[in-house]
């Protein structure tokens, strides 16, 4: 258990720790419900592949104190299903945030990232160094949804891709 | 990218396992039309229309707004499906920038610059001489950044307003289409009924895009919220009505293709009769769906994104990201 920071007070869903190592602008605005309702066609795929995937699991979208969702829990592991593996970091840093938060709740586990389309697995652990910088990180995100105004575009080559590309160039 | 659909006619919209169709009779034989869910941006209801629960929940379990018309296309109201984008924080923004006379005053002032800059834009198009709307762009509209009240703005966008509809008649060059004055609530003449039809159409066009960001549609800023009305839809709805309606009902009068036969003769010819209304929602539909390449995008938007485009930036300035500025078609 950490001591020197509060994790009760900083603690945030999954998709936030995911979000800020993709852009802080999309965390901010994230935070304030101004999302956008996005019809297209990589939306609706992502949504089917969560369905489809790993049916014979039994344990499929566990919702944790209200706040974490964890794709897929079974006797050792955390499962999260992708996509693309294009944000690699992003996601393993989310799900090492799972393993963070659940080790703070007495329960230890181990991660795996499954990209099905890639047909490719990633084996997650949380080890001292990545608790540190999710201690770090988790003040960083608070730090961020405490600003009056959402931070600037971030000129990614991503960008062209996100749901709200419309948004912040247009 | 999905479409409005315009049901002109009676029947029944009924929900058949996971496809939605349209049902109507014509001479003692029934019609089904199938209409694919993912392709629906938007119904409208000119017809008599029944529809049950089923068909109803369905399509909010899409977001597909419907909204209903009159007998003469006057609009009775919509069915907006339960919003799921909504955001606390966002409305209290919507709010301040209401009470605070100042914010208000500068986001009522910039509807009307848009308005203003696409009226003197289609003058310029149809060919009129600058000397007969210079007082609109040299007179008037600076004095609309001046103005400290509503009241004032709206006196102004009137003498604006007025001016344009004289120029109308030099425009459309047709006897039939005469227009002395704007008239509305009935329209008292067909051209009254071509733009109280058009901005009707306009402004539950703009309610749909408001609907889809997590904009509340009765916090306005140039109308009052106190409308029996969608206010903030009226407000946005200022830009694009002589952006997308007037344009398209000068084009549609020029070349004939709609004339007094269209209008519906036993009321005086102040609504559109059925063949008049599929017409203009035929051409209103091509105009929504025409592009042009986005400046700052750099990708081909439609007319009716760049609506959602000016919702964006409406949320843009409420948070405090980057000041409103009001669309102007820049070609």
């Amino acid at each position: 258990m950490i001591e020197d920071i509060n994790f009760n007070r900083l603690k945030v869903n999954g998709i936030k720790v995911n979000y800020f190592y993709i852009c802080h602008r999309k965390l901010w605005l994230f935070d304030r419900k101004i999302t956008m309702e996005d019809k297209s066609d990589k939306v609706l795929l992502g949504a089917l592949l969560h369905m489809d995937s790993y049916e014979r699991e039994r344990q499929k979208e566990v919702l944790i104190d209200n706040l974490i969702s964890i794709d897929i829990l079974d006797g050792v592991n955390i499962k999260e299903v992708k996509y693309s593996d294009k944000m690699e970091k992003a996601d393993k840093m989310q799900v090492l945030y799972y393993l963070y938060y659940l080790k703070n709740l007495g329960i230890e586990k181990q991660g795996i990232i499954n990209y099905p389309k890639q047909k490719k697995r990633e084996f997650i652990q949380l080890t001292e160094e990545a608790e540190k910088e999710l201690e770090a990180v988790l003040i960083e995100i608070n730090k961020i949804l405490k600003q009056e105004k959402p931070p600037p575009v971030i000129d990614a080559a991503y960008c062209q891709k996100c749901a709200y590309f419309e948004f912040c160039y247009g | 990218m999905p479409r409005n659909y315009y049901i002109n006619s009676n029947g029944r919209i009924r929900r058949k396992e996971n496809t939605v169709y349209f049902e109507t009779e014509k001479d003692g034989e029934s019609l089904k039309t199938p209409l694919p869910i993912n392709d629906i941006d938007t119904i409208f209801i000119f017809g008599e229309v029944d529809i049950n629960t089923k068909a109803i929940n369905y399509l909010s379990q899409y977001d597909i707004p419907m909204h209903f018309f009159n007998y003469y296309g006057y609009y009775s109201g919509s069915f907006l499906p339960r919003k799921k984008n909504v955001s606390g924080s966002l409305l209290v923004e919507q709010v301040k920038h209401h009470i605070d006379d100042s914010k208000r005053q500068m986001l009522a002032i910039s509807f009307i610059e848009g308005a203003v800059h696409h009226i003197l834009r289609n003058l310029r198009k149809s060919g009129i001489s600058v000397e007969n709307f210079q007082n609109i762009e040299k007179d008037l509209l600076p004095k609309i950044f001046e103005t400290k009240t509503i009241e004032e703005l709206m006196a102004i966008e009137g003498n604006i307003r007025e001016h344009y509809y004289q120029l109308f008649n030099t425009v459309i060059k047709n006897k039939d289409f005469f227009i002395e004055k704007r008239e509305k609530r009935p329209p008292t003449n067909p051209i009254n009924a071509l733009i109280s039809f058009g901005n009707s159409i306009m402004y539950n066009t703009v309610l749909t895009e408001i609907y889809r960001t997590q904009l509340d549609p009765t916090i306005s800023y140039l109308h009052s919220p106190q409308e029996k009305r969608f206010s903030l839809s009226l407000d946005i709805a200022e830009i694009f009505k002589p952006f997308i309606i007037d344009p398209l009902i000068f084009n549609l009068i020029k070349t004939g293709q709609i004339t007094i036969d269209d209008f519906d003769k036993d009321l005086n010819y102040t609504y559109l009769n059925e063949n008049g209304r599929k017409k203009f929602l035929k051409a209103y539909e091509e105009r929504l769906s025409k592009t042009v390449k986005h400046r700052r995008l750099k990708r081909n938007v439609s007319y009716r994104q760049l609506i959602r485009l000016e919702c964006y930036k409406l949320i843009k300035h409420l948070i405090g990201d980057e000041i409103y500025k009001p669309f102007k078609a820049w070609w």
